[in-house]
């Protein structure tokens, strides 16, 4: 495995941890909020739900 | 000061002191049984290492456009405070076992013990342990340091409440000769989840081109929100009828 290999995953797994799903929601939040800004919509309330929905998802699936 | 400045302060000292106060239980383990000489020599060059990374990448992020640093800044903290809340989270419910330094410290001196020394020079598992410790440890706070500075373009604020709280925790250690047990980390790693979590939906919403009601008085709003709903969370897991302990307390 190359350097360049190593060094990516070494940082994918200290940014992402062992919950990507969580990483993923992040980001389709942060699209989302964007998208409806730019519509012209109040989109402030999007990112504190998701942010709260993604945790308690995370604990659901960690004790499962 | 502003809140803002607040916040980011709050956040990154009690950050690293939590990150310190393992760091240190390692540390004082190598140096103890085998070599302190050694394990200072590798906890300075971790904190080389650690100041290299955030001089050189707190330049390069506070030149892009506040926008879309807000947005990957907030993005960042975000994916790791819900980390670090799930973590404190599942302790308070008792679904995950705690750190306990006394059980750290003693399982790093025994591990010291057993490993081989080659002479009476240069001892290289106190200076790699302790420099491991430092840097691994370390990581977490530089990125915090570096998130939470770059996006108030305080980087040297983040980096003074970061060496305070070093500076506190290793004069606590110095002064018990002994690894912090009696520290509430869990309490401590709430809190900044909570920080961590709150600070990365408000700049996240910003940079995404969302305006807050209030504008900065909303992470008025914001934090004892998070924190709340987190803390219901624990309380639903506490009832949960199927509980099963998870391992690993790192």
């Amino acid at each position: 495995m190359s350097w360049i290999v190593r060094a990516a995953r070494a940082v994918w797994e200290f940014v992402v941890g062992d919950d990507p799903l969580t990483a993923f929601g992040v980001v389709v939040a942060l699209g989302a909020t964007a998208l409806i800004a730019g519509a012209g919509a109040a989109a402030w309330w999007v990112m504190p739900v998701a942010a709260m929905a993604l945790l308690g998802l995370s604990l659901r699936r960690a004790t499962r | 000061m502003s809140g803002q400045q607040i916040g980011l302060a709050i956040s990154v000292f009690l950050a690293c002191a939590v990150e310190a106060v393992e760091a240190l239980t390692i540390v004082m383990a190598v140096g103890v049984t085998r070599s302190w000489r050694w394990a200072l020599t590798g906890v300075g060059a971790g904190i080389a290492v650690l100041a290299v990374i955030v001089a050189a990448l707190g330049p390069a992020l506070t030149a892009l456009p506040i926008d879309v640093l807000r947005v990957v800044v907030g993005g960042l903290l975000l994916v790791f405070g819900l980390q670090w809340l799930r973590k404190a989270v599942l302790r308070y419910a008792g679904l995950k076992a705690r750190r306990d330094e006394d059980k750290e410290y003693a399982s790093e001196s025994d591990a010291a013990r057993a490993a081989t020394r080659a002479g009476a020079g240069f001892d290289a598992y106190s200076f790699t342990i302790a420099f491991k410790g430092v840097l691994l440890e370390g990581l977490e706070v530089a990125f915090i340091v570096l998130t939470f500075g770059a996006s108030q373009h305080d980087i040297g604020l983040a980096v003074a409440a970061a060496a305070v709280a070093v500076a506190t925790v290793v004069l606590a250690g110095v002064l018990v000769r002994a690894p912090l047990a009696r520290v509430p980390e869990n309490t401590m790693k709430f809190c900044v989840g909570v920080m961590l979590t709150s600070f990365g939906v408000f700049w996240g919403t910003e940079g995404a081109g969302a305006s807050w009601p209030g504008g900065d008085a909303a992470l008025l709003v914001i934090i004892p929100g998070v924190a709340l709903a987190s803390l219901a969370m624990v309380r639903w897991l506490r009832r949960a009828p199927a509980r099963r302990a998870l391992g690993d307390p790192a």
